[in-house]
């Protein structure tokens, strides 16, 4: 039955008058200091006011908010939620449907069982191997996916979702945690393409870190290429061979962004030169040692999506194994990582990378909080700055007049831990979580 | 639009800064210069480099003094082969992986460039490695500990690239997919034999002409005015073109004389050279054609027998190649072996009688010339980089251990920091691991509850 339970709620929604007013609560903007006593006004799905001195509509359907605190509905940076069935890589190489491989080559292994002696120009950068770059996760948001409802009664009204399989996984796309039709949720699109170079296995190219991050850099020339060929062409098609279509390079092209994978500072440091090298706008993800890190990224102006699962001992972990310096270090230390970005002026958002329980995120905050950072800022790092960092703080990230109505109301400030998410509003619609969704034992992920 | 020059721009970072400002003098050591013989006396450091070295020198005021009485000052050393600081080592699935690098994998943090350090290692060519025919571009880095990757790269040094020839390259062509026991996922993938290793060296090559002759015609007629859309840019093809060209060197992985001189010849043809013959366990057969080369030979000591290919090996390879007049380093490939290559070195003594100054030039400034690096590193000679390492004995000596490191003038190991520094390190540890233990099950898991 659950499965209808997005469902119901929705039409529960929207049997209610479009017009919603909350006063005598505590207003967070995000974007300015606290307002006591503050009223909240959304009509048709987006801000109209929001001020200590409001006015409510005679029309508007009112909450009284004593009590309560009200905030922009929160962000998830980097998630997969509502991508349910993201697909996984496309069957065998040539995806791209560039790079004039001769026809008849030899089918690639992976497909079927049988093994193929490789030619030496099957298999390489201009194969387009592991690159979906045209995916959208637009296109691949299923609203009844059950996780948008869990993610939305944890406060969350926006997701920037992503495509994750592969080395250029696809386009990512913010999308607000409610919606009949998965056009209606998208608030834009496409938010950048996520890219990962871990190694993978030994049966493709690029099997190693190197192999990767040789075939992203080829991809790069491939696409200042493809794009200088394209417009010659296009200037005057006379006489010049026409350069082949090329989905894979199209959707390279086509991002706002691109995300790097950076945890450590290795990582940080890699990314930060690779990501000038590519000159194309980046943004790091992960930033596990964000607090050895800080200062690398400390006037690069590069933003940072900081993992709000810290590194902690593997529960099946030998108990009598002893971990290195290092790794206790890291442990101990990486929950001050979002205090030290924050001391140098670095811009980031918080990414759930799951958590999609409330008492789990606020634990994951509170221990960044305990280690120095600001409540505003760790309020920012859910909103606004998310916002920013995406472009999209135009249209959501704080509590503003004229922007989209998605707002979070709690039962007392949020960083309480008996604070409950009271109401969630999505594009102006009201959800109320059940209570019990919240009593849950913990997950296997909880950051304890 | 030219063909990119990747190799020179990829780390253009100015690194003239790291260099220890200041003067420190060395006083009373036993200097083994490797190049100059040996002197009794001090080694003046200035700004990272070596200013004076003698006898009787002028220390200038204000110079930190070391006073190394009983001790003796060496170059740093320097491995000519290996895998340390770098998070990758092979992009096993092509059998040509030119467009890869340990440049783009480095990892500054590895402790086994500390490692390295406490076993006098000051400069290390850091190889991808043997799983293709044609493989990955390589850095040599310093040993500067600390410093993130742009600081630990040898500034100047010329590129490099890995060949690999035998049982390596040709492995995954001939095994079945799960030889491994099952759990391998890898393809088969030709070659299968010394012979497909050979025709992927040829056809990789005669390919990298036709792309560079592909860029020249361009360039050629761009040049007249003609209006043209530019090749596309292979980063396969380029560091093989800067091989033909002279500007990256060939580091090629081999063990018998057959494929040596298959090598040696296919470089001839294609008007190229092979500027080092890593491991070369059979060079001792092959040592005349080596040196008409002009290839030089990086070897083990004493290490073989570890695969079919390196059974016909002996002791007195490095010795009996440097008497053919070959330019021979011994290396380690190896984390472990790279600590101790001082007596790796020493074993030359006994295995072919070379000379205490032969026998440390193999991994000093033999090595260097290697690297094309000879000009900054490798002996103790002024201007030249003050890489130095303080030995409490003869280096050649079984017993002797690694004091001090310099690298431009800059302390980086120190034995009595290190091992004052153990105990509180240590003490540390323990006291993180107490505070990082699970907390114990919230429930009482039955039995008697506590009185």
């Amino acid at each position: 039955m659950s499965r209808y339970l997005p469902f119901l709620f929705a039409v529960a929604a929207w049997a209610q008058s479009n017009v919603v007013a909350v006063r005598n609560a505590t207003i967070h903007p995000a974007s300015g200091p606290a307002i006591e006593n503050g009223t909240l006004v959304v009509r048709n799905g987006l801000i109209e006011a929001v001020g200590a001195s409001i006015n409510v509509p005679a029309d508007a359907w009112v909450i009284d908010g004593k009590g309560l605190h009200v905030y922009p509905g929160l962000i998830d940076s980097l998630s997969k939620w509502g991508l349910s069935a993201a697909p996984a890589e496309p069957p065998g190489r040539g995806g791209g449907g560039g790079g004039g491989r001769p026809s008849g080559a030899p089918p690639s292994a992976g497909e079927g069982s049988t093994p193929n002696i490789q030619f030496l120009d099957d298999g390489g950068p201009e194969d387009r191997p592991s690159n979906t770059s045209w995916v959208k996760a637009a296109d691949l948001v299923q609203p009844a996916d059950r996780s948008i409802v869990s993610a939305r009664n944890a406060g969350f009204t926006t997701a920037i979702v992503f495509p994750t399989s592969g080395i250029f996984a696809g386009q990512g796309s913010a999308v607000n945690l409610a919606g009949e039709r998965a056009g209606d949720m998208v608030v834009s699109s496409p938010a950048g393409l996520y890219i990962s170079v871990s190694s993978r296995n030994f049966s493709a190219f690029p099997g190693s870190l190197m192999g990767s991050i040789a075939y992203v850099r080829q991809i790069y020339l491939d696409a200042e290429h493809y794009k200088q060929a394209k417009a010659m062409y296009a200037q005057n098609p006379r006489g010049l061979q026409r350069p082949a279509y090329d989905r894979a390079l199209e959707g390279v092209l086509e991002a706002p962004r691109i995300l790097l994978p950076a945890s450590r500072k290795v990582e940080v440091d890699r990314m930060l030169r690779f990501g000038k090298e590519l000159k194309t706008p980046f943004i790091l993800y992960g930033a596990t040692e964000a607090w050895r890190a800080a200062g690398s990224l400390k006037g690069a102006n590069i933003p940072v999506l900081v993992n709000l699962r810290w590194p902690e001992r593997d529960r099946d972990a030998d108990p009598d194994a002893k971990d290195s310096l290092r790794t206790l270090e890291t442990r101990e230390m990486a929950p001050s990582g979002p205090a030290a970005l924050a001391k140098d002026g670095v811009t980031f958002a918080f990414y759930a990378s799951g958590l999609d329980r409330a008492a789990d995120v606020k634990r994951a905050v509170k221990k960044a909080v305990e280690a120095g950072l600001s409540k505003d800022d760790a309020l920012r790092a859910m909103t606004l700055n998310a916002a920013k960092i995406f472009g999209l703080d135009d249209r959501i990230g704080s509590l503003e007049a004229g922007k989209i109505g998605n707002v979070m109301i709690t039962d007392a400030e949020w960083f309480e831990d008996r604070a409950r998410v009271k109401f969630v509003f999505v594009d102006g619609k009201k959800f109320e979580p059940a209570p019990e969704a919240e009593a849950a034992k913990p997950t296997a992920g909880r950051t304890e | 639009m030219r063909r990119r020059e990747f190799a020179l721009s990829l780390f253009a970072a100015p690194l003239a800064l790291q260099a220890q400002q200041g003067v420190t003098v060395i006083q009373n050591a036993k200097i083994l210069t490797i190049t100059k013989g040996t002197i009794e006396g001090s080694v003046v450091i200035r700004d990272g480099k070596i200013v004076d070295v003698g006898a009787n020198v002028m220390v200038p005021p204000g110079a930190k003094i070391i006073d190394a009485a009983g001790q003796f000052v060496m170059p740093g050393i320097i491995d000519c082969h290996s895998h340390i600081a770098t998070e990758a080592v092979n992009e096993g699935t092509l059998s040509v992986s030119s467009m890869t690098g340990t440049g783009d994998t480095v990892n500054p943090e590895d402790i086994g460039i500390y490692r390295a350090l406490a076993g006098g290692v000051t400069t290390a060519n850091i190889l991808h490695g043997s799983a293709n025919a044609i493989g990955g571009k390589n850095v040599v880095i310093k040993m500067r500990w600390g410093k993130d990757t742009p600081e630990i790269l040898f500034d100047g040094a010329k590129p490099g690239i890995k060949f690999a020839l035998g049982e390596n390259p040709k492995r995954r062509g001939g095994a079945p997919p799960n030889f491994a026991g099952g759990a391998s996922t890898s393809r088969q993938r030709y070659p299968a034999t010394r012979m497909g290793v050979e025709d992927v060296i040829r056809e990789a090559f005669t390919d990298a002409k036709a792309y560079k002759a592909k860029w020249d015609d361009y360039n050629a007629r761009t040049a007249k005015g003609e209006r043209l859309i530019p090749p596309r840019c292979d980063l396969k093809f380029e560091p093989l073109v800067e091989v033909l060209e002279g500007k990256r060197l060939v580091h090629a992985h081999c063990y018998r004389a057959d494929e040596i001189l298959m090598l040696l010849r296919v470089a001839d043809e294609f008007g190229f050279k092979i500027k080092t013959l890593q491991h070369v366990l059979e060079g001792y057969k092959v040592a005349k054609e080596l040196k008409e080369h002009g290839a030089g030979a990086s070897t083990f000591s004493d290490w073989w027998s570890y695969k079919m290919e390196a059974y016909d090996a002996i002791p007195y390879n490095a010795a009996l190649m440097h008497k053919k007049g070959v330019l021979v380093s011994l290396n380690s490939d190896s984390g472990e072996l790279m600590r101790h290559l001082n007596q790796e070195a020493a074993k030359t003594l006994r295995y072919g009688g070379l000379t205490e100054d032969e026998a440390l030039a193999m991994i000093t400034i033999n090595p260097a010339r290697q690297l094309d690096i000879d000009n900054r590193v490798g002996s103790i000679e002024v201007g030249k980089d003050a890489d130095i390492v303080i030995f409490d004995k003869h280096p050649l000596s079984n017993f002797a251990k690694v004091q001090k490191v310099f690298i431009d003038g800059r302390m980086y190991f120190d034995r009595d920091q290190d091992m004052s520094e153990r105990e509180a390190k240590k003490s540390k540890r323990e006291k993180m691991i107490e505070q990082q233990k699970p907390a114990a099950p919230a429930r009482p898991q039955g039995g008697r509850r506590p009185v």
